[in-house]
């Protein structure tokens, strides 16, 4: 490939987002982040530029204001040669039970509109004839669970929409795509939480396999941290007789 | 990243002495900084907690600054960069050192953050020559407890800048600041190798080469006798691009960080750090630095200038009841019989740090900067029963020598003690009456010594 490589961030206000633009910084591509809080994405993008004196921009988007999705990848300085969607709310699962409107939002968040906007991504770099499309799922989308089950099962939906789209992109061979389970991540979003130290890992982790993933050793489906795979192969494996009355 | 705690948590610092409680906050931006000090009081701003006693650990609230870790711009004209308090000097360096810059003073580990080394006014093995972080600090922004903001440097609010460099977070919380990097040919350091056979041989050898950049004598405090205060005498310059053909034309002009490597298991017995494995491991260490007398050699800006980051968690072999860094300054004049006196003491009591640090000290950079010109000597001491009794006696020497403690390692020494170390003090508590600093801010360190 010539010339310099680009990547956007949707969600480029978030701890993932930033330390996957960071990582791609690192080795020379030019970043656009995009996110709903422009100063917020506007701080993140400064700092990718100065620690890496790479060319940073930022767009803002809503993502929930999907019939603008195609009027944003039109106005992008540049198509990118990876979009990685780290777009993500966990919500509060109790609230949403009796709010819809909240369970709705929780639901489009993490579902509805990236997998709208990640299927135009996959058009215009078909089109194209290159790029790769990471979508940030979660290990919540594995198994429905009372802690968060509309998050987990909007997460799923995400992962089928991913898996789906990188079936149908398969055969053609020019554009790919990954699924990225982050288990627990220190971050803003899990700030509140106390998390299993063996199983919670830092943003950079997530943006270091996300790189590796993407550029140096291609793969469609990744678990961070590695061992959250046997993990959820196991919660997966219970039987929903006994499954349902753990709380896990 | 620490949680946000409002709950409450001990606290301590890098000397796991004294672990005190305390609310701690985790504001995500500068904004949210100056939020979270207007709504508290009792409150200090905490960087990356490598003070190693009480500094900052809030009278009742502590904002820790590790949220405030972006970058914000860098002109490499004018070599100028601004980044928010809770970035650290190693951040700086790995995006830096590759591309030609490092930091004109940097202590010794670079698990620092800027805004603690501004109010530390954190000083390196250059001070007698180039002076403390203040000195590379063009300007910072300081949130006050009222919560306004005031943009603070050498021509704007210049008596606030003064009073927060070496200030202990008392005139209020550090939300960015703009530093002045140094354009440098490698990131090697070229260095030299002086064995000294005893106390007035090291600062012969320091006194001698003041025109040195780096320079810093390790001593062996079990030596004793005529061998008291042995010592390896290390002098450096940064390596300049026909050093490095010289020296080692096969390496990278640029080395990238080392990462670390070992680190100390949390449990780590304390039995193991006894006069004979001590003395075993200094005698391995001045054989091996011996070795290489009146050569010079390459090293790399890494283990040069931060030999302990390489094992994180060090603090740990001091077990759980902590330690205790001791470290003081005595006036030029004062020096030889008084740090000698002192060293004597150390050696017979024996529990001591198997290594001590010497170095040199030009003026400081405001009121209340540790430096003054003359000899400050760093030493480790694990917390036992007698220990305090004994430092008060180390203290007692210093006081009479017109020297003082660095508040950054301070977790213990009296009032007195400080108030005779630090004739600053009074500019500081004028300040802090000005800002209402007085009634809202305080650390530990700040109620016990009556700041």
């Amino acid at each position: 490939m010539t010339g310099t490589r680009s990547i956007l961030v949707i969600g480029g206000s978030s701890d993932i987002g930033h330390a996957t633009a960071l990582r791609y910084a690192k080795e020379g591509w030019r970043v656009m982040l995009a996110a709903r809080d422009f100063e917020a994405a506007r701080r993140n993008a400064d700092d990718i530029g100065t620690r890496s004196g790479v060319e940073t921009s930022v767009q803002a988007l809503d993502v929930l204001q999907t019939a603008q999705l195609a009027g944003f990848i039109a106005a992008l300085p540049v198509l990118p040669d990876s979009v990685v969607c780290v777009v993500g709310e966990l919500g509060d699962q109790p609230r949403a039970q009796t709010d819809p409107e909240l369970a709705t939002t929780i639901m489009r968040t993490n579902f509805e509109a990236p997998s709208l906007l990640l299927e135009r991504f996959a058009q215009a770099f078909e089109k194209r004839g290159s790029g790769t499309i990471v979508g940030v799922s979660s290990v919540a989308g594995d198994r429905g669970r009372a802690s968060n089950y509309y998050y987990g099962a909007a997460k799923a939906g995400f992962s089928q929409f991913l898996s789906g789209l990188r079936n149908r992109l398969a055969l053609a061979g020019k554009v790919r795509v990954i699924t990225v389970k982050p288990g627990f991540v220190r971050t803003k979003m899990t700030a509140h939480m106390k998390l299993p130290a063996p199983l919670t890992v830092d943003p950079d982790r997530v943006a270091e396999d996300i790189f590796r993933a993407d550029v140096t050793k291609p793969r469609d489906v990744i678990y961070v941290a590695r061992r959250f795979q046997l993990v959820m192969a196991v919660i997966c494996a219970l039987p929903e007789a006994i499954f349902k009355r753990m709380r896990i | 990243m620490a949680a946000s705690s409002p709950e409450g948590i001990g606290l301590s610092g890098w000397g796991n002495y004294p672990k005190v409680p305390t609310d701690l906050l985790a504001p995500q931006t500068p904004a949210g900084a100056r939020d979270q000090l207007l709504a508290r009081t009792g409150v200090i701003a905490r960087g990356a907690g490598r003070a190693y006693g009480d500094a900052a650990i809030g009278a009742q609230s502590t904002i820790s600054s590790r949220g405030l870790n972006r970058m914000r711009s860098f002109d490499a004209a004018t070599a100028q960069l601004t980044v928010e308090a809770g970035v650290t000097i190693a951040d700086i360096l790995a995006a830096f050192e590759p591309r030609g810059f490092f930091l004109q003073v940097v202590p010794g580990t670079k698990f620092v953050t800027v805004g603690g080394a501004i109010a530390a006014d954190v000083h390196g093995k250059n001070h007698h020559r180039d002076g403390g972080f203040g000195t590379i600090v063009e300007s910072f922004r300081l949130a006050l407890p009222g919560g306004e903001i005031v943009t603070c440097s050498r021509s704007e609010n210049a008596a606030l800048f003064a009073a927060t460099l070496g200030g202990m977070g008392l005139t209020g919380m550090i939300l960015d600041a703009t530093l002045r990097l140094l354009p440098i040919e490698t990131g090697w350091l070229r260095q030299d190798t002086r064995v000294a056979s005893n106390l007035d041989a090291a600062i012969d050898q320091l006194e001698g080469s003041a025109s040195t950049t780096y320079s810093v004598a390790w001593i062996d405090c079990l030596a004793r006798g005529t061998a008291l205060g042995r010592s390896l005498v290390y002098l450096a310059e940064h390596a300049t691009r026909r050093d490095k053909d010289r020296l080692g034309p096969d390496l990278e002009p640029f080395p990238r960080p080392r990462y670390q490597r070992l680190s100390v298991p949390e449990l780590f017995p304390g039995w193991l750090l006894n006069r004979a494995s001590m003395r075993a491991f200094n005698e391995l260490y001045f054989r091996r630095g011996a070795a290489h007398q009146d050569e010079q050699r390459l090293v790399h800006w890494d283990p040069y200038f931060f030999p302990l980051d390489a094992i994180a968690d060090w603090n740990r072999i001091y077990g759980r009841r902590g330690f205790v860094q001791y470290q003081c300054v005595i006036p030029q004049g004062r020096a030889r019989p008084v740090l000698a006196e002192m060293l004597d003491r150390v050696s017979r009591r024996g529990d001591a740090s198997f290594l001590a640090v010497l170095k040199q000290l030009g003026e400081g950079g405001g009121p209340m900067s540790f430096p003054l010109r003359g000899y400050t000597l760093t030493m480790d001491f694990p917390v036992t029963a007698t220990l305090f009794a004994f430092l008060d006696q180390l203290d007692a020497l210093v006081v009479e020598a017109g020297g003082r403690l660095y508040l950054a390692k301070d977790a213990r020494q009296s009032r007195t003690t400080f108030e005779s170390g630090y004739p600053g003090l009074a500019v500081l508590r004028d300040i802090r009456q000005q800002t209402g600093a007085n009634t809202r801010l305080a650390s530990h360190l700040s109620a016990r010594l009556g700041i």
